[in-house]
């Protein structure tokens, strides 16, 4: 069970969680939406710049939360820049079967770098209770692209 | 029993043994993760003794039937088990009389059942409500939405900084207009002791009713109705280690004799036609339909249990607990406690540094340490202390210090992976 929280918390985890990079309120973002986990009161914010090509130039968010939805927020934000709004819905799809601890199947090329990044946090999988925790961002920032102004895990 | 608002000295005697309430719940000896079973979250649920699972297990087993029915031998028995489940919880809360007890599943339909019922029969738009800063949702969403049916508003009574309940700022709040004024005896964040008597007093000064969320308070104070001379009381089985799906409303039998049924069904008429029904008195009117039969049976089972200890040696025992627990988590660098009122139960919320609770509640179950984490289903209260979560250790009568430096430990190994 330690060795499965210390995978869970790990250093690089631990680090998005304490500086989140693209803590921020874009101005110019073209959408936004709420993400909500009531039963633990953690909400955030995903702010979106989406080009006339369907590809993201931006991403951003702000909140509260705890270390692990933090830190997802923080890489997702990351991770999706300059992606399409279908690619980033099929890396999704990749990492919540992740978390989940099911099969993710043929990875695209192009992805490897992003999941093998992702992976950090698939750790969650041992913790059920807290796949919410590194799915929320992602389900919110899927509700934003998509024409939703909220999210939530329940 | 003791007056609801005694303080109680630590128990520095030996009488209290620990060692062997703990062995009559399985649960706490079992192992969690490789580690002993430290379970500090007796404040959302309490673990079960065997005299209430035994109890329980053979109410089903060799005396089982609905009640209030059957004319042969198990329904009449099912029928006396459950009447008589009445009248030790009559007898444990002092009511005059076990028709004024009424079983619910749990606090949140009790305190529905009075907002539906008393609510729209007693109160009308422009009345006031009081309650406090400190309310579970429970005793917060059912007014509001008496609010949005009817029109009544909602007064809220204000905490310090350190979590004592203001009696001065609430008494301002009370006027002519005050019909009603529902407040915790025991915050289940703060641990905060409400001094319910004297709310009572002033209460009834102005003709208002009271009523007493004792979701927290029947555990870790006890209740004297007759003393106390509130209106209604509420509290639920599982926190006082009986089973779920069981709760009590304890109200003064004229006012629920004048009170409209809340739900409607079988055994709660006294007559049925399709133009007219016509209801029976209190408790049967508000007990619509199959009750919790065997639910009643380890409600009382679980009475015995704790009065054979007796209250005031466990509230002693918690109170001893908690002296030591504030000196050990005192030595914890970053850690915060959240509520440190005058007169407390054994109910400790924290903060440590700034580490989510939730990382806390998983990080510390790896090392067998059962705490809540989260908003205490109490919103505005975190509001309040600016906190979005907060985690909680509660104690319960089969605590122990060892639990108390096990949760230490753990929260220094919190430390030590956040670095």
């Amino acid at each position: 069970m330690e060795d499965d929280i210390r995978e869970l918390y790990q250093e690089v985890i631990l680090d998005h969680g304490k500086n989140p990079r693209n803590f921020r309120h874009p101005e110019d973002a073209t959408c936004e939406a709420n993400g909500n986990n009531p039963l633990c009161g953690d909400r955030l914010t995903v702010f979106v710049k989406v080009g006339e090509d369907e590809s993201i130039e931006d991403a951003a968010f702000e909140g509260r939360g705890c270390a692990i939805s933090v830190a997802s927020a923080s890489m997702m934000t990351d991770i999706v820049r300059g992606k399409k709004v279908v690619e980033v819905d099929a890396l999704f799809d990749t990492f919540h079967k992740m978390c989940m601890g099911e099969e993710i199947g043929e990875t695209p090329a192009e992805f490897e770098d992003d999941l093998d990044k992702l992976m950090v946090l698939s750790g969650v999988k041992q913790f059920p209770m807290r796949v919410k925790c590194a799915t929320l961002a992602w389900h919110t920032m899927n509700a934003a692209v998509h024409g939703d102004s909220a999210a939530s895990t329940e | 029993m003791t007056a609801a608002t005694t303080v109680l000295k630590p128990d520095t005697s030996s009488s209290y043994d620990v060692a062997a309430i703990r062995a009559d719940f399985p649960a706490l000896s079992l192992e969690i993760n490789g580690y002993p079973h430290a379970f500090l979250d007796s404040g959302a649920s309490a673990q079960k003794p065997n005299q209430v699972l035994e109890r329980m297990d053979q109410a089903y087993r060799s005396e089982y039937a609905n009640v209030h029915r059957g004319a042969y031998t198990l329904s009449q028995l099912a029928t006396d088990n459950y009447e008589n489940a009445r009248s030790t919880v009559a007898k444990f809360m002092n009511a005059k009389t076990p028709d004024e007890i009424i079983f619910t599943r749990n606090v949140t339909a009790a305190i529905n059942l009075v907002a539906h019922s008393y609510g729209r029969e007693f109160l009308s738009a422009g009345d006031e409500i009081i309650i406090s800063h400190m309310e579970h949702h429970a005793n917060i969403v059912p007014w509001q939405l008496l609010r949005d049916a009817i029109g009544i508003e909602i007064k809220v009574a204000p905490v310090d900084d350190a979590g004592n309940f203001l009696m001065d700022e609430f008494e301002k709040l009370l006027n002519p207009k005050t019909k009603l004024v529902a407040i915790t005896q025991v915050s289940n964040v703060l641990g905060t002791i409400v001094p319910i008597k004297e709310v009572v007093r002033l209460a009834h000064d102005q003709d208002a009713h009271v009523l007493i969320d004792g979701a927290q308070g029947i555990v870790h104070e006890g209740v004297d109705v007759q003393d106390l001379d509130a209106d209604f009381y509420a509290f639920t089985g599982h926190k006082l280690y009986g089973p779920t799906g069981i709760g009590v409303l304890w109200g003064k039998l004229d006012l629920l004799n004048k009170m409209p049924p809340y739900q409607g069904g079988g055994d709660m008429i006294e007559n049925v036609t399709f133009e007219k029904t016509t209801y029976r008195d209190a408790p049967a009117r508000f007990e619509a339909g199959t009750p919790p039969i065997v639910e009643a049976v380890g409600l009382a089972a679980a009475i015995d249990y704790v009065s054979i200890i007796g209250l005031t040696n466990i509230a002693a025992h918690e109170q001893s607990l908690l002296a030591y627990a504030n000196d050990k988590l005192a030595t914890i660098e970053g850690l915060t406690i959240i509520g440190q009122a005058d007169n407390k139960a054994g109910i400790i919320s924290f903060m440590l540094g700034d580490i989510h609770s939730h990382d806390i509640g998983t990080i510390i179950d790896a090392r067998g340490v059962a705490v809540r984490a989260g908003h205490h289903c109490a919103q505005p209260l975190m509001d309040r202390y600016g906190v979005a979560a907060t985690a909680r250790a509660s104690f319960g009568l089969y605590s122990n210090k060892s639990d108390i430096d096990q949760l230490v430990d753990a929260l220094n190994y919190v430390k030590e992976i956040f670095g």
